[in-house]
This record gives C-alpha cells, structure tokens and sequence, in this order.
C-alpha cells in the first residue's frame, strides 16, 4: 500500500438513530481510500477505525447477495460496485430512497418480501406429474425467454429508483412484477392466472408509467421496465379478450 | 426492527425536479398536451372544411398568424420528441426473439426510424 | 384484488403513441408549411375537401384523430398526478370525457364532408 495511491475521501453517510433521533442528520468521515476501492471498503473503514456505531448491511462484497444498497451522490448503487475513483472527494451516501430508514443506512424491507411473495415467484406446474415421468424439459430458446430476469438478485435498488413506488407505496414495483412475468414466460409454468389477480389490479402493473429508471439502475442488467411494459401489453389482450370476445374461452 | 423506522417524504409535486432521468420522463409525458392541443386544431379544421371554402380561408387566415406559425412550431419539436422517445423502448416493450436470439434492440428501433421515414415522405408529398 | 379496467384506455393509449409517433410530426410540418405558405397549391379547400369527401380519406382522418385524442388523453391523465393532482377519478372524467367529445365532433363535421 504506497502512499501516492492514497485518496481521502470526504464520506458524508446519513444516520439515523431510532432511540434517540427525531430526524436522520449527515455526520462526515475522513477516510484514506485506496483508489481501487468500492463505497463499501470506504464504510468498513469506517466502522473498523472510526465509529463503530455505523449500521449498514453487506455480505458478498461482489454484487451477489443484493444486501449493500444505499443512494450513492443521490444515485440508487450497490455500495460494493460504487467504485471510489468514480467519484470526486466529497461522496454522499444515504439509505435507498422510497423505504423507510431503521438505522442509519438500514432500511426496512418487509413491504417489497410482502409483495415479491404475492406474485407466488415460483413454478407452479402446468399439470402434476409424478416423478417417474421424467423432468420437465425445455430447449435453450425456451430458457432464453425469460433467463434476464433470472438474474434479478432482490437488491431493490428499482425501487429506489422507481418515482411511482415513492408516490405511491401500494404500487407492487419493478422486481416483484418482473419476477412474476419471469414465470409467466417460462414454457414449464401454469400459474400465470393466479399471478394475475394481484399483478393486473390497479396496484399492480398499472401504477407503472413506464419512467425506465429501474431498467437504470439495474445492478445486474435486468430490464424490469420492459417486462411490465410486456406485461400491459398482455394484460390489454387480455381485457379485450375477456370483454370483447367472451366467447373466446382461455 | 426498531420500534421507529424514519420515512422521509417525497414532495408530490416537485419530485422530478431530483434527477435528470426524471426530468426527461417529464418532457415527454408533457408531450400529450401539445398532442392534444394539435388534434383539436385538425378538429376545427375539419369544421371549417365541412362549413365550406369561406370558413376555411378563415381557418387558414387564423393559421397564418404568428400565433398560429409559433403553435405549429411548439408542437413539431413536442412530437419529434414524443417520436423520438416512443421508437426507442420499443425493444423493451415488444422484444422478438427469433429462433433462440433476441433481435438486438438497435434493429428494431433502426426499423421503426426508417418507417417513420418512409410515412413522413408520404405525408409530406402529399400534403405539401 | 379486482382486476383493473385500465387496459381499456392503455389499449387506445399504446396504439394512439404508435400511430402518433410515425404521422403526427409530419402532420404538423404540413401545417406548418401551409402556416408560412410554403404550399400554396395543395393545402387547399378543393384538396382537402376532396381527400376528406370520400370513404377512405374519412376512415384515415378519423382513425388518426381517434388515436391521438385517446393516446394524449390517457397520458394527461397520467401526467397530472404526476404534477401532484391526486383527483384521480374527477381527472380521468375531464380527460376522456375531453377525448370522448372530440370523437363526437370528429364524427359529425366528417359526416358533413
């Protein structure tokens, strides 16, 4: 670790302290940061020699576990992708926007657990087949149809990102909705009735006005704003079905 | 869990004014009043039209005022932009998937611009 | 949870965007011309009374005029809660009911052609 390496960053972390806080208030640390760090490095300095007080959550350290999400200069990131010489001396973090803080960087996230089980994230066969019938096949074009969205690593940074989850918290949210269309598409799933009651009500895809920023924010390269917007697309089709053509049995 | 988690409030009417990506989403939801605005003129067009050659110098009379040359302009670059924003999610919305590859997205939009081409050069030849 | 009624009017909205996207820019170049007379000889009572009289020229006038009013209404309503206007139903009245009378309107003067 030569010196000439060495950056001191100006880390100013919004904190909140449930026992004795009325309000979250910004407390900035001093930090020597090697250039190669992430704004995770940064904060376990922090807590190892400064402050051990700070509360945060990570675990990988290598955008896998979805745990360290926090708004980096306002900017919904992964604190252990945030890479400090992307930025200027002065970084500010705070917990992801649209949640509710319970300690400093911590937010709470019982509504989107709530809402990512409503969509029933999981297959649910066509038809029940024993086991000596063999497995459930599908071709690689099959798998290629919904595999992005596999990739979704529940981080919430999408709604951080989404404006509508902040405005209205009913909203079921880009990853939930995602999720449930990742199902829906996949040539081995059945389920795609039952995930629709909650996905096509009002709080569920339509509260969506197609902003993008989830798509934006993606860690991981999911496109959630294209799913939901498929996800319209076939629920119209569906309404016209129903309505239009009733006769049309599903 | 704590007993008091903090929630920050989100302003209901200023909240795009905190990022960029937020404002831009902003420009182009807007673009449907000049849309709007544009259809009720080719309404009372059509009104005049159907009133007869009198009524309808009139409209082009009123049409020719700096008024009316500075609303055509407003609203040329709304629905560029409106244009512009629509055929670039289109591979998000409507993907294709051919055989086990997705079409790449700069395809399609490559193929909604050239359209887009193609029936603009109808309207305005005939139009013009 | 109830399903939602908005694919009705999302419906109207994707394919009025659509139709909007490819032909309304071109549309306002044309009145554009006709506003700075760059187009003496076409933009005319005699053209367009005759492009509007017959049955196609009509199903295209409405069919665009139709899209537009649906397209740029369901946006409206969308981008007025986004300015903060949380009167959803009474917005999505004035709205359609906006876009329901252009329809009505766009109907009778086309009849009249």
């Amino acid at each position: 670790m030569s010196e000439l390496q060495k950056r001191q960053i100006q880390l100013e972390v919004l904190r909140y302290n449930p026992e004795t806080d009325t309000a979250p208030r910004y407390q900035t640390y001093s930090v020597p940061c090697l250039d190669e760090w992430v704004v995770l490095d940064a904060l376990n300095y922090v807590k190892d020699h400064l402050d051990p007080t700070l509360s945060y959550r990570w675990s990988c350290h290598m955008a896998v576990c979805g745990s360290c999400g926090m708004m980096v200069n306002g900017e919904p990131k992964l604190a252990c992708k945030a890479f400090i010489h992307e930025y200027a001396d002065q970084i500010k973090v705070e917990p992801m926007a649209n949640f509710p803080i319970e300690r400093d960087l911590v937010t709470s996230v019982e509504d989107f657990i709530t809402k990512l089980a409503s969509v029933k994230p999981y297959l649910i066969p066509k038809e029940d087949k024993p086991i000596s019938a063999g497995e459930f096949k599908q071709t690689p074009a099959e798998l290629k149809k919904f595999k992005q969205y596999t990739l979704c690593i529940n981080c919430m940074l999408c709604y951080a990102a989404c404006p509508q989850y902040g405005l209205v918290p009913e909203f079921l949210g880009p990853a939930a909705i995602s999720m449930a269309h990742r199902y829906n598409q996949d040539s081995r799933d059945g389920g795609r009735d039952q995930r629709q009651e909650v996905v096509a009500s009002n709080e569920g895809v339509w509260e969506c006005s197609f902003v993008g920023a989830c798509s934006e924010v993606c860690p991981k390269h999911v496109d959630p704003a294209g799913a939901l917007q498929q996800v319209k697309v076939a629920s119209t089709i569906d309404w016209y079905k129903e309505h239009l053509m009733p006769w049309v049995t599903k | 869990m704590s007993g008091k988690p903090y929630i920050r409030e989100i302003s209901k009417t200023t909240w795009f004014l905190s990022q960029p990506r937020y404002k831009r989403y902003m420009a182009r939801e807007v673009t449907c009043i000049f849309i709007f605005a544009y259809t009720f003129l080719l309404i009372v067009a059509l009104a005049r039209l159907a009133q007869g050659p009198e009524a309808f110098q009139e409209f082009l009379n009123a049409l020719r005022s700096p008024l009316g040359v500075l609303f055509n302009v407003a609203v040329l670059i709304a629905t560029v932009y409106h244009s512009m924003s629509w055929f670039n999610v289109t591979p998000q919305a409507m993907p294709i998937q051919r055989g086990e590859e997705f079409v790449p997205g700069k395809i399609i939009v490559g193929a909604h611009y050239g359209a887009w081409a193609v029936v603009s050069l109808i309207i305005l030849i005939l139009g013009v | 949870m109830a399903k939602s009624n908005k694919p009705i009017f999302w419906g109207l909205f994707a394919a009025g965007g659509t139709v909007t996207a490819f032909v309304t820019p071109a549309l306002v170049l044309v009145t554009l011309f006709a506003a700075m007379r760059f187009s003496p000889d076409l933009f005319t009572y005699q053209y367009l009374h005759a492009f509007a009289a017959n049955w196609l020229g009509k199903l295209v006038i409405f069919g665009i005029i139709l899209l537009s009013l649906w397209h740029a209404a369901h946006r409206l309503r969308v981008t007025v809660h986004d300015f903060g206007v949380r009167a959803d139903t009474l917005v999505a009245y004035v709205v359609y009911g906006l876009a329901g009378l252009g329809t009505l309107l766009t109907i009778i003067y086309l009849l009249r052609i």
